[in-house]
């Protein structure tokens, strides 16, 4: 098969980094190739964050270029507006409707863009936009909104619940597993 | 087992399979996770060494003695280690010894886009650089047998993209080899001009005896392709660009020893395409041979020496056509990273620009102490600069310019090659006022102990070196204590010690607001019937605050409570109890 590529993107701190380790995990269980690439460092102080996550029969580069993207799965709304050069005509985005104010806006120096959402829905992009954080929330703790994300990603797999609970109890402390298999849960039914 | 590794991981799972037993390092991204991972395997022995000069003459020490050893750091950290780097080409090693480092094309996290494969070829040290995790492992196993087999040490070259990606690698046993017997042997290991002499042309003749290994190895082999118009020489993370681009279509020629070169491979790979081409990231290295065999090469013309590479520059710059999604047309405000909420060095430099300084800076999160709204640093090239570079500025000004200047650095950073700095302004006596940034970790990196913190890598107790003590020791006489979060405490302490005229350290001490350890307030809460709009709590810029409509607003979900901006309002809008 051709080698699809998922996107994550965020903000440094919110979880990114996990969702991708999760989700490579799942898929190299599944028989494919997979590549997960990561930033490390200065760019985690709540800057703007990518990892890449590529999966096929053989995936040669680590990372997603532009126009490559089958799908983006953003963790805050003008994180996806960021990236969306690097999606596929037609592919698909998973936005968490959040807004984290970057410091040119809390500075005054620029402004948060209105209306994102219904701006990314005129591209050639299918939009799915909810409210991650407050699903996350109810299920125990802001921090869970990768988990959340997570679900809602999972509706466009066939994998099964057995196959999304193993790589989660393989990717969180188990303190905080059965809250992570809520906002899962949550994700993927809201 | 196959799985998921980092190249770093991968790379630390090489050398506990090839029996690597000592391992010291000092940490920089992009290389940290090898001695982290490796540091996981009780078999091993691993630590963090103060800087890499001395991680690489501890683990040429291992290797002296007869146990396989490795040191890891990122480019500019081998800048330190160039001193044993280039004598330890002449020693040769006891029992295998590697040398991990990596760059940073794209300046993630780096002050500068150093290429270290000059430094192979500097030194005369064969160089190893994988494409991805699986390469990083068998490269990692493969460098001990080169190591022992050619007497050199041997360097692993990882990038940002391999060093932080993972791809699927297949695990195995550990062997440990027998340790080596230590034989006194004057000859070799002392470096002094009548055994250099002849030390030197067996390093050349070991030298060509590693290229005559290098024609042969399967790491440096030819791929066929379909179409010899084109044939690529490549490596690294370049050769998966070139892959992902034009799969099998063109002949590649992929490097696996990138110092020193086959050429008879090279010759002969060019002379069976129309036209030769050589994909690489940053300097011309692989080209630049190619031109030296006399070879016709495009490189450098069509791809950049600055920045990062990538399938689709690579596709397009061979005459391929790629299509991009479609851009928003918005202005997107940029996300730079910011220090974080409750950062104990953010009120430190809000001090500091309040008393407009002129701030010597250095190499840590505190660098952002550079970037508005704080833009209270003046100065930052590499670790210790800050300290030295501040004796040198006073030196050359006059005192009223000492008056107002001052240098800062982190606690790991002032160990790594500060103290140094601290004891020519003892020594040499200029009126200098240096800040240490302690924060109780070493941060940038992730956290890693250093030798202030009083943990190992290991993360068992050990001996705290105290910081008081040493600048005293080092002849400092005046050394204080401030508590970033009081900052009428660190503004006299400052301008006390800028009005004296001897030199003094100041120690500013909180822990990193990221610690597990660190217990914090509740957040802070706003009253927007007292907030009158200011904005003066705006200028620490902290990314828990922001105006709506004309009113601070704390956002609680990252507030932790530090108190800095209480500090900062008039009204007694801000506080723990706001104005609730």
């Amino acid at each position: 098969m051709e080698t699809k590529n998922i996107m994550i993107v965020g903000v440094g701190g919110q979880g990114t980094l996990l969702a991708s380790k999760l989700l490579g995990r799942l898929l190299l269980t599944k028989g494919f190739d997979v590549k997960v690439s990561e930033v490390h460092g200065m760019s985690q102080r709540g800057g703007s964050v990518v990892t890449y996550v590529r999966y096929g029969d053989r995936v040669c580069s680590p990372i997603i270029d532009k126009g490559q993207a089958d799908c983006i799965l953003s963790f805050e709304l003008l994180e996806a507006a960021r990236y969306t050069e690097y999606i596929k005509p037609g592919g698909r985005m998973i936005v968490n409707s959040q807004q984290i104010n970057p410091m040119p806006v809390i500075a005054g120096a620029a402004a948060y863009p209105e209306n994102l959402v219904q701006k990314l829905s005129s591209l050639d992009v299918k939009v799915d936009a909810f409210d991650a954080l407050s699903l996350a929330e109810e299920a125990g703790s802001s921090k869970a909104v990768n988990l959340v994300l997570m679900g809602r990603l999972a509706k466009h797999f066939d994998f099964t619940d057995e196959e999304w609970m193993d790589a989660i109890e393989h990717s969180v402390p188990p303190k905080f597993l059965e809250m992570n298999k809520k906002a899962f849960e949550a994700g993927r039914s809201a | 087992m196959k799985t998921l590794m980092l190249g770093n991981e991968a790379v630390a799972r090489g050398l506990y399979e090839a029996g690597c037993s000592f391992v010291s390092s000092y940490p920089g991204t992009p290389s940290t996770e090898i001695t982290e991972c490796v540091a996981k395997y009780d078999e091993v022995y691993a630590e963090w060494a103060p800087n890499e000069k001395v991680a690489l003459e501890a683990a040429f020490g291992a290797s002296v003695r007869g146990k396989r050893s490795f040191c890891a750091m990122k480019h500019v950290g081998l800048n330190v280690a160039a001193d044993p780097l280039f004598t330890i080409s002449y020693t040769g090693v006891n029992a295998g010894l590697i040398i991990g480092v990596a760059d940073d094309a794209g300046m993630h996290s780096s002050q500068n886009e150093q290429d270290s494969r000059h430094y192979a070829q500097a030194a005369k040290i064969p160089m190893l650089e994988p494409s991805d995790s699986a390469e990083a492992l068998a490269f990692a196993k493969l460098a001990y047998g080169l190591s022992e087999k050619f007497d050199t040490a041997v360097l692993i070259k990882m990038c940002t993209r391999v060093s932080h990606s993972q791809s699927v690698v297949e695990t195995a046993e550990r062997v440990v080899p027998e340790q080596r017997k230590y034989e006194k042997n004057p000859a070799k290991y002392i470096m002094m001009p009548a055994y250099a002499k002849k030390k030197h042309p067996v390093v050349e003749e070991r030298t060509r005896a590693l290229a005559a290994w290098a024609e042969k190895t399967e790491i440096n082999r030819i791929e066929q392709g379909q179409d010899t118009s084109v044939g690529i020489i490549t490596s690294s993370t370049c050769y998966q660009y070139v892959k992902e681009a034009f799969g099998d279509t063109y002949p590649v020629l992929k490097l696996g020893m990138i110092w020193p070169m086959p050429e008879t491979k090279i010759k002969d790979f060019a002379a069976s395409v129309d036209r030769l081409v050589v994909v690489e990231e940053l300097d011309s290295f692989i080209e630049t041979h190619c031109r030296n065999l006399g070879l016709a090469v495009t490189g450098k013309e069509l791809f950049t020496e600055i920045g990062e590479l990538s399938q689709n520059v690579v596709k397009e710059k061979l005459g391929g056509s790629v299509q991009t999604g479609a851009l928003l047309g918005e202005e997107i405000p940029a996300r730079p990273p910011v220090m974080c909420a409750g950062c104990p060095h953010r009120s430190l430099f809000y001090v500091l620009k309040k008393l407009n300084l002129t701030v010597l800076g250095d190499i840590g999160c505190y660098t952002l102490g550079a970037v508005a709204p704080l833009n209270a640093i003046d100065t930052t090239v590499c670790m210790g600069a800050s300290v030295s570079g501040l004796h040198g500025f006073i030196k050359a000004g006059d005192e009223e310019s000492a008056g107002r200047t001052v240098a800062v650095i982190g606690d790991s950073t002032f160990i790594h090659s500060g103290v140094t700095g601290l004891i020519n302004i003892a020594y040499n006596e200029s009126n200098s006022t240096v800040i240490i940034l302690d924060n109780s970790i070493t941060g940038m990196t992730g956290h890693q102990q250093n030798p202030t913190t009083g943990y190992n890598l290991k993360g068992d107790p050990c001996t705290k070196i105290d910081l008081e003590s040493l600048c005293h020791a080092v002849g400092i006489r005046r050394v204080r204590v401030v508590d970033p979060y009081d900052m009428e405490a660190c503004q006299s302490a400052i301008q006390e010690e800028l009005s004296v005229k001897e030199p003094s350290v100041i120690i500013s001490r909180r822990p990193c607001a990221l610690l597990k350890y660190v217990k914090h307030a509740g957040p802070i809460c706003s009253d927007p019937e007292k907030c009158k709009g200011c904005k003066a709590c705006m200028n620490i810029g902290c990314p828990a605050i922001s105006m709506v409509d004309g009113k601070a607003v704390i956002d609680e979900t990252l507030c932790v409570g530090c108190g800095v901006c209480e500090q900062l309002c008039k009204f007694g809008a801000l506080g723990a109890e706001g104005g609730r």
